[in-house]
């Protein structure tokens, strides 16, 4: 019975929080279109997620896939678990 | 700062067949008040923003069940 | 085109198996005011708006299926390992006979999602009208789905779903706001 470590969810949540804020800020910059804190803000919180994308990815493969992320050998997109099992 | 839900009293008939509520209440959630969002206002920190549902405190308003007894703790 | 990433937007727990609550949580799942329907009105009605609110509908439209995909967690972790015994005290043997532990599209009394339950007027303020009134019937749905649930883990993801519709109605009331906007008239906060 394989099982992913602690880690995993440790860093799933910090790519969950970083996301979410990036969600919180789409959604108002798209009726806010000229608040630039909030853009600089936004583009802080991008580069942060792409960070942790990055380093959950080495561990754990590829986040996404259609070439939005780079595939181990061999091919691990499709590797369990998938979100819901977790 | 409006109140995230109001009350009434709906009339009792001798009638009934349950026993009566006398107060009924009905969520009313931050977004009737705030009009266009000003900018700047204060935001949760990003652990507490995902856990809250929102980043902005303003809209804060969350919803617990009868059933979960002494829940709490989420962000002011 | 849209790109699916490999999790959850919020970390979904369940606490106890209790596939009982898989009842209730169907009617978000295929139900009228549901995150399928919510998903597919909004990207639908972005054809026949104005270019300014088309970006809202599509990030807002997106966001929903990332909540159909928690709904469909939740379902799949009340009912993952669930006995017959246990499907049939929880009042599901209808579905199970049909789909086995299969997801379907049908709202909590077993109705099939259809077309019929969203709208796509053409004209972008009835549209956005509805779409606000589609946040606040979920909002309600969630209120009435938490009331019948004592599993706070489960509570925590709804919750945070409940939340969200706030956010999005929010969103919609501002779209209406830039669409009924006197031409050069500076907005005022």
């Amino acid at each position: 019975m394989k099982q992913v470590p602690a880690e995993y969810y440790q860093i799933m949540e910090q790519l969950q929080t970083v996301d979410f804020v990036l969600v919180e800020l789409s959604l108002y910059l798209n009726t806010h279109n000229e608040d630039l804190e909030a853009i600089n803000q936004f583009n802080h919180y991008a580069k942060e997620r792409k960070r942790i994308k990055k380093q959950f990815e080495s561990q754990f493969g590829p986040l996404q896939q259609f070439g939005n992320s780079y595939s181990g050998y061999p091919w691990n997109w499709d590797d369990a678990p998938w979100p819901w099992q977790v | 700062m409006n109140t995230h839900f109001k009350t009434y009293h709906p009339y009792v008939s001798p009638f009934d067949p349950c026993k009566p509520i006398l107060e009924k209440a009905y969520s009313t959630p931050p977004n009737l008040y705030m009009g266009f969002q000003p900018p700047n206002l204060p935001q949760f920190t990003p652990s507490e923003a995902l856990k809250a549902g929102t980043l902005w405190k303003a809209f804060y308003d969350p919803w617990f069940s009868p059933l979960e007894p002494g829940k709490g703790g989420l962000p002011q | 085109m849209w790109i699916y990433e490999k999790k959850l937007q919020y970390p979904v727990r369940v606490g106890t198996c209790n596939p009982r609550l898989a009842k209730y949580l169907i009617e978000q799942y295929g139900g009228a005011d549901g995150e399928l329907s919510a998903a597919l009105r909004y990207l639908n009605q972005r054809y026949s708006i104005p270019d300014k609110v088309i970006g809202l509908l599509t990030d807002i439209g997106t966001e929903e299926f990332a909540h159909l995909e928690m709904i469909a967690t939740m379902i799949y972790k009340l009912t993952k390992d669930a006995t017959p015994e246990q499907i049939k005290a929880a009042g599901i043997e209808d579905h199970y006979v049909n789909h086995d532990k299969g997801l379907f599209y049908h709202n909590a009394a077993g109705t099939p999602w259809t077309a019929a339950f969203i709208q796509t007027k053409g004209d972008p303020i009835a549209d956005l009208y509805e779409d606000i009134a589609a946040e606040e019937k979920a909002r309600a749905t969630y209120q009435w789905i938490i009331n019948l649930s004592d599993d706070t883990d489960l509570n925590d993801g709804l919750r945070f779903l409940r939340e969200r519709e706030i956010v999005h109605s929010q969103r919609f009331r501002e779209a209406v706001e830039i669409l009924k906007d006197e031409q050069g008239k500076k907005k005022i906060f």
